[in-house]
């Protein structure tokens, strides 16, 4: 009898070139994604004389430097040349490149399985650390840095020593109002930044089955957040639904073997995980985070902590976050007044987000002033022909082009110092959206809350009677 | 890049729990290219005030020439932007000493020669508590995978294989490309066994 194996036993199998006598592993790489920064990567190659391995599987999209604003004339000439730079290496390297113009242009997280250049069974890097988003597919899916980068474009393989397992287990249904960022802010909170590192997370359990395809990369993009570098869901009829027809998934006989081999990719039922976490759905409120860490988040009818009472090891942390985020203990975290909204990124810029956002805003006026930036322009002209550009407008919201935008602020969409932002993106640390800008996590459905109120609130009562 | 096997530096302890990578080097230095060094943006807005100058009650700020930090958990958690160890690196640090570090980060570190040293939390707060405000000697022997500083001597956490990188120099292109002939065979296999696997309908 074969042991029971794991999803991820079966990815790295599967992928396996070769194993070194200390156990690291090298991997072959179905998908390369590249962006403005791996300029260093590109440099390094070029110094060596080498060319890239295999330019079919390597893919390009400007993102992190895209202008939301007429982006067809850049001023600032620092993020031009970014993004020329990218141009220029995409083009001596015969690499796919999805410029500004491009129909597909996006964020890259959410181009790769908007194209069906992401599929389940494959092997996916990028120069990113949210490339785990890809493994909502049930793809072994990893960021790796420049270096590393530059290894894959010259030799499509990639150095690895398997991670050890971990499966969270998410049991029950989710309350109404409560999405796959509040699971994930959840976990986040309860295990702690470095809670599943060295780990690879497979989330299980009726309350991720039940999350569309959107809502799993939502999860398994903020693994990282978790410490884990890996986060993946076992492929099945919504995964396979998702990908049918999309432009690079496979057709005809080569769709009906691969959804064969897809089929038996999941957990074996008795497979051991090295750590097992469980967690009940019904339990998780909106969530959002009041300090600096994504592990500071708290449900929305909470108090913020009194480093005083806190776990010794984590109070001065407590204490710097706390006086960063402007913020005193004991203060109702609901109400805490936003000067600014966000929605957009790799976590929560996709089309259901921006529902979700639309089903709050609807008829509605925000207090405060707010950016979305759709996750890729065809996430933009859906939402169009669906009419929410039109909701955020009237809400008094500027709808902006795709690209990261805000969520890390390199072509300029900044938060300027000392400004509170409720945003849907994945990190809140220091300066992360500017210098000396306060970010709050939340789901798109609470940052549009945060609108209409002008400060933290449940959106719960304000989607009442709403279609969802 | 070359390997090392012992080093004797001066340590500097830089306590807070995750310094992450935004805070190593802020997005908006990382468009720069390498080659005109990234030791400046080093823990930037931490070092200096709005206006750019440097904070002088920083401990960066006081000694600049430390080559070792004894840093709080998580450290270097994030994105994995390897700026921030080019900033680490350029400002002339050779080795991280903490209790964890965000994963790519780490491995980031030891492509780049910079070793990330595990140390439990209890041995880096005493570490942290005989440097004080200051700096202090270290000694740091990788092939013992050993640390002595102020009489403290520890055992630290490395995985073997970055052991065997930092301390011979390798480059795992070159090592790569060795096993040309196994690539090549196991691509040819993946396309039989997995031919889905490649992606349909170039446009
Ligand atoms: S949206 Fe934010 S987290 Fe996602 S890839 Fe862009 S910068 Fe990184």
């Amino acid at each position: 009898m074969t042991r029971a194996r794991t999803m991820l036993d079966k990815l790295w199998a599967a992928h396996e070139v070769l194993r070194r006598e200390d156990g690291v592993s090298l991997l072959w790489v179905d998908r390369h994604l590249v962006h403005e920064g791996s300029h260093h990567a590109f440099a390094k190659i070029k110094e060596r004389g080498l060319p890239v391995a295999e330019p079919d599987l390597t893919f390009a999209v400007v993102d992190h430097y895209a202008p939301t604003r007429d982006r067809m004339r850049i001023a600032d000439p620092q993020i031009a040349r970014m993004i020329e730079t990218l141009r220029t290496n995409a083009r001596a390297h015969a690499i796919r490149l999805y410029d500004l113009d491009d129909p597909g242009q996006g964020i890259v997280h959410v181009v790769g399985p908007e194209e069906g250049l992401t599929l389940p069974g494959l092997l996916i890097n990028c120069g990113d650390s949210h490339t785990s988003t890809h493994g909502a597919f049930g793809a072994l899916a990893f960021g790796i840095g420049a270096t590393e980068v530059a290894h894959v474009l010259a030799t499509q393989t990639v150095w690895q020593r398997k991670p050890k397992s971990m499966r969270i287990t998410v049991d029950g249904e989710l309350g109404f109002g409560v999405t796959a960022k509040d699971i994930a802010l959840s976990w986040i909170a309860r295990l702690g930044t470095g809670g599943a590192q060295g780990h690879a997370v497979e989330y299980a359990g009726r309350a991720i089955r039940g999350l569309s395809m959107e809502g799993r990369m939502t999860l398994c993009n903020l693994s990282i957040e978790g410490g884990a570098r890996f986060g993946m869901v076992a492929p099945d009829q919504t995964t396979f639904d998702y990908l049918e027809g999309r432009r690079a998934a496979p057709k005809g006989t080569d769709w009906d073997r691969a959804i064969a081999d897809w089929a038996d990719l999941s957990s074996d039922p008795h497979a051991v995980f090295d750590r097992e976490i469980v967690l009940d759905a019904s339990e998780i409120a909106p969530t959002a985070t009041w300090g600096t860490s994504p592990e500071q988040a708290l449900p929305i009818n909470a108090t913020i902590p009194d480093p005083a009472t806190a776990d010794p090891a984590k109070a001065e942390a407590l204490r710097a976050a706390l006086d960063y985020m402007g913020l005193s203990a004991g203060d109702m975290l609901e109400g805490t007044p936003v000067d600014q909204v966000f929605i957009g990124s790799c976590t929560n810029g996709r089309i259901e987000d921006l529902r979700a956002a639309a089903a709050v805003l609807k008829g509605r006026k925000a207090k405060v002033p707010g950016l979305i930036s759709p996750g890729s322009a065809r996430i933009k002209a859906q939402a169009e022909a669906e009419g929410l550009d039109a909701v955020f407008t009237s809400a008094g919201l500027e709808w902006a082009a795709s690209g990261c935008s805000m969520c890390v602020g390199m072509n300029g969409d900044l938060v300027a110092e000392g400004k509170r932002c409720a945003s849907s993106t994945n990190r809140n640390f220091k300066g992360r959206q500017g210098r000396g800008a306060r970010t709050h996590l939340m789901s798109p459905a609470m940052v549009a809350a945060a609108a209409v109120a002008g400060a933290i609130t449940d959106v719960r009562p304000l989607l009442e009677g709403r279609q969802v | 890049m070359a390997g090392w096997s012992q080093l004797d530096g001066m340590a500097l302890s830089l306590p807070q729990a995750n310094v992450d990578t935004d805070q190593l080097i802020p997005a908006r230095f990382m468009s720069v290219p390498r080659s005109e060094g990234y030791g400046a943006y080093l823990l930037h807005d931490m070092r200096r005030d709005a206006d750019g100058t440097l904070r002088p009650d920083f401990p960066l700020n006081r000694f600049p020439q430390a080559d070792v930090l004894v840093a709080g958990r998580n450290f270097g958690s994030g994105s994995s932007r390897e700026a921030a160890v080019y900033a680490l690196v350029d400002a002339g640090i050779r080795a991280v000493i903490a209790p964890s570090f965000g994963d790519i980060f780490a491995s980031n570190a030891v492509n780049n020669g910079l070793l990330p040293a595990r140390l439990d939390e209890a041995t880096c707060t005493r570490l942290q508590d005989a440097l004080a405000d200051g700096t202090g000697p270290v000694r740091i022997d990788l092939d013992a995978q050993r640390i002595v500083l102020d009489g403290i001597e520890a055992a630290f956490d490395l995985d073997a294989s970055w052991r065997m990188k930092l301390i011979n120099g390798w480059d795992d292109i070159d090592l790569t490309r060795n096993h040309g002939p196994q690539i090549a065979a196991y691509k040819e296999q993946r396309s039989q066994t997995a031919p889905w696997a490649w992606p349909a309908a170039a446009d």
